[in-house]
């Protein structure tokens, strides 16, 4: 009696009814409710999708597998030589430049930013810049591209050709490859570089030793993210000038004269392409959804690579 | 002791700690070079003003102002009614977010908050595929299954597109954006603020709307607005999926086709295979380009101060 008064009879209340409140939080409940269902709305959507297009898909898949990979575009959406040959040597051209210039440009600025940048103004300018182009909407990379390479070096990339959709692409993920890094970078434990020192190690020995081994997992899972995103992306392409008509014949993979010809096709270009025509030709939807169904093998299989390796490792170092 | 460069141990200096000449250009040349990697980003973001603004400077001089405040987006009969194209990215972006903000959300306080570590582990990668899919599948997708099966037959909508379909697109696009950030937001609220909530006898409950969200605001916030950007810029869906082809008629109705300020970039250049050298269609490219540019620049710029608010508080 004298502990409620000393804190005031109504709180005493209020504390005795909660206590002795044993019925289920029914307000709690509704509301975790909701938001696992929040959850496993967006989860459906994806089973969805993923359902829809490999029915949609299925009929060319498993009919013509083979003739569908190998075949070209093709004018109607019956004809047995319909495929995506030419889509996938562009996008498979397009990776390689994405590898060869965002990566290693990538991985440079990172460990620059994160090893050697002093703390002054220029380098948070860096930083900050870096941030916001990585928000830049993908369809301003194509004007870039459309601006630079396609009007103005047209004599050094062949104008509309793969190499600008490549180089174009490269500097579109840069961003994304150098921030990713960063964060991996960031991660390694101050003890190994300093252990590296104490040896004797110059800094890039260190950097060389210590830093890039710690790093390369999380600089790895950055990498096969930015090249998911890399061959997925249609916004630019359609800017730079990715062409239906006038393919040359068949290209094989490894055909260099390619890279600079004046026309080329790309795996997420030739799915708008026949989205497009199955207005007046329905049978290219279907066309569509086995293209889709390619594409999306590579790029949810990198990206499933990508998150089991961040998780691996996180759970690894705890 | 005067003398520090002799050892009189002998045969061991401060001159010898020095290190060798080759060794130190080597070390010099490697710093420099990826300095120069760094500044690849500067010039990248320096090509992107210069290529928008040269052309957009050659439209804004030489346009005649009455075609970019018209009847809709017509390019090539010399009509460039900005104000169409606006209008549809804003509704585009508005359906978007009604989508996917309660649903980003209240996924992120699940994922945050709820979930068992267990369920956490299976269900976040899901969530991270659904991040990864491309957005031309996403259109192929609004197309297809949202457009007739959710636009037609819940809304009454057309069947082949729409500014409507293409929203719900572009939401479930940024569903996992939301989600990502907002969780990262709450993850960052120290757990002592709920602890104390909790010996405070609040249920989780009220401890995650009344203590975590509160707590968590900038972060929410920054999630949002980087959300809207995302949306703003997004192309592909709002190409295929936004039920008009090369032109638009001024419209405000989301059951009606349109063209966003991305979808008529594409829809015009790829019209034709020669852009280059029609009046002004591509000088109008660049101009609708620096539009969009401006405005998810200041977004970004916003939602990086929400960002770091978050990490000075905590």
């Amino acid at each position: 009696m004298a502990k409620a008064r000393l804190i005031g009879d109504r709180t005493s209340k209020v504390m005795v009814q909660a206590m002795e409140r044993r019925s289920t939080d029914v307000r709690g409940l509704v509301f975790q409710i909701t938001l696992l269902v929040t959850l496993l709305i967006s989860l459906f959507v994806l089973a969805v999708l993923i359902v829809d297009v490999v029915m949609d898909g299925w009929g060319i898949l498993t009919g013509r597998p083979g003739g569908f990979l190998s075949g070209t575009m093709r004018s109607l959406s019956d004809d047995p030589k319909l495929g995506v040959h030419q889509a996938l040597v562009g996008t498979f051209w397009i990776a390689v430049f994405v590898a060869v210039l965002a990566f290693p440009i990538g991985i440079g600025a990172a460990i620059w930013l994160e090893e050697y940048a002093p703390k002054n103004r220029i380098a948070r300018f860096i930083e900050l810049n870096i941030r916001n182009l990585a928000g830049v909407p993908s369809i301003v990379f194509g004007l870039l591209g459309l601006f630079l390479f396609v009007k103005h070096l047209e004599g050094v990339t062949g104008g509309k050709s793969i190499a600008s959709a490549g180089i174009t692409l490269a500097i579109l993920v840069l961003p994304i490859v150098i921030i990713t890094a960063q964060e991996a970078i960031r991660a390694v434990p101050q003890g190994l570089k300093e252990g590296a020192y104490g040896v004797g190690a110059t800094k890039w020995t260190m950097i060389r030793s210590q830093v890039l081994p710690y790093a390369a997992p999380g600089i790895l899972t950055g990498t096969l993210l930015s090249m998911s995103r890399g061959i997925g992306e249609a916004a630019p392409l359609l800017l730079v000038g990715a062409v239906s008509g006038r393919l040359g014949s068949n290209p094989g993979f490894l055909d260099l004269s390619a890279i600079n010809a004046k026309a080329f096709m790309a795996m997420p270009v030739i799915i708008v392409e026949w989205v497009q025509n199955s207005g007046r030709d329905p049978g290219f939807a279907e066309a569509a959804a086995a293209a889709i169904v390619v594409l999306l093998v590579f790029v949810i299989l990198m990206n499933a690579a990508a998150i089991f390796l961040r998780n691996h490792f996180e759970k690894k170092r705890g | 002791m005067s003398d520090t460069r002799v050892d009189p141990a002998g045969g061991f200096s401060v001159e010898s700690l020095k290190a060798n000449p080759r060794q130190a250009r080597k070390e010099r040349l490697i710093r420099d070079s990826l300095g120069a990697t760094a500044l690849v980003s500067v010039l990248i973001s320096g090509l992107i003003i210069w290529s928008l603004f040269s052309e957009a400077y050659t439209f804004i001089v030489e346009v005649d102002w009455g075609s970019v405040w018209d009847i809709g987006w017509f390019p090539r009969r010399g009509i460039y009614d900005v104000k169409t194209l606006i209008v549809a990215s804003l509704i585009i972006t508005g359906i978007a977010m009604i989508v996917a903000g309660p649903l980003g959300l209240g996924a992120a306080i699940y994922l945050s908050e709820y979930a068992r570590p267990g369920i956490r582990r299976t269900l976040k990668p899901i969530l991270e595929i659904l991040a990864g899919i491309p957005s031309v599948v996403l259109g192929f997708f609004a197309l297809k299954w949202i457009a007739p099966n959710l636009v037609e037959s819940i809304f009454g909508g057309p069947a082949a597109g729409s500014l409507l379909a293409a929203g719900i697109g572009v939401g479930v696009l940024v569903i996992p954006l939301v989600a990502s950030i907002s969780e990262d937001a709450m993850k960052a609220v120290p757990m002592a603020l709920r602890e104390a909530s909790s010996g405070l006898g609040a249920r989780k409950i009220t401890t995650t709307v009344r203590v975590v969200l509160p707590a968590a605001v900038s972060g929410l916030m920054a999630a949002f607005i980087v959300a809207i950007s995302r949306a703003l810029g997004e192309t592909m869906i709002v190409f295929m999926a936004g039920g008009a082809a090369q032109t638009a008629v001024y419209t405000h109705h989301p059951l009606d086709g349109s063209l966003t300020m991305t979808a008529g970039m594409t829809s015009l250049a790829r019209g034709t295979d020669n852009v280059v050298g029609e009046g002004l269609t591509f000088q109008s490219l660049f101009f609708v380009g620096l539009v969009l540019f401006v405005l998810t620049f200041a977004l970004n710029l916003f939602s990086d101060r929400f960002v770091h608010k978050v990490r000075e508080q905590y």
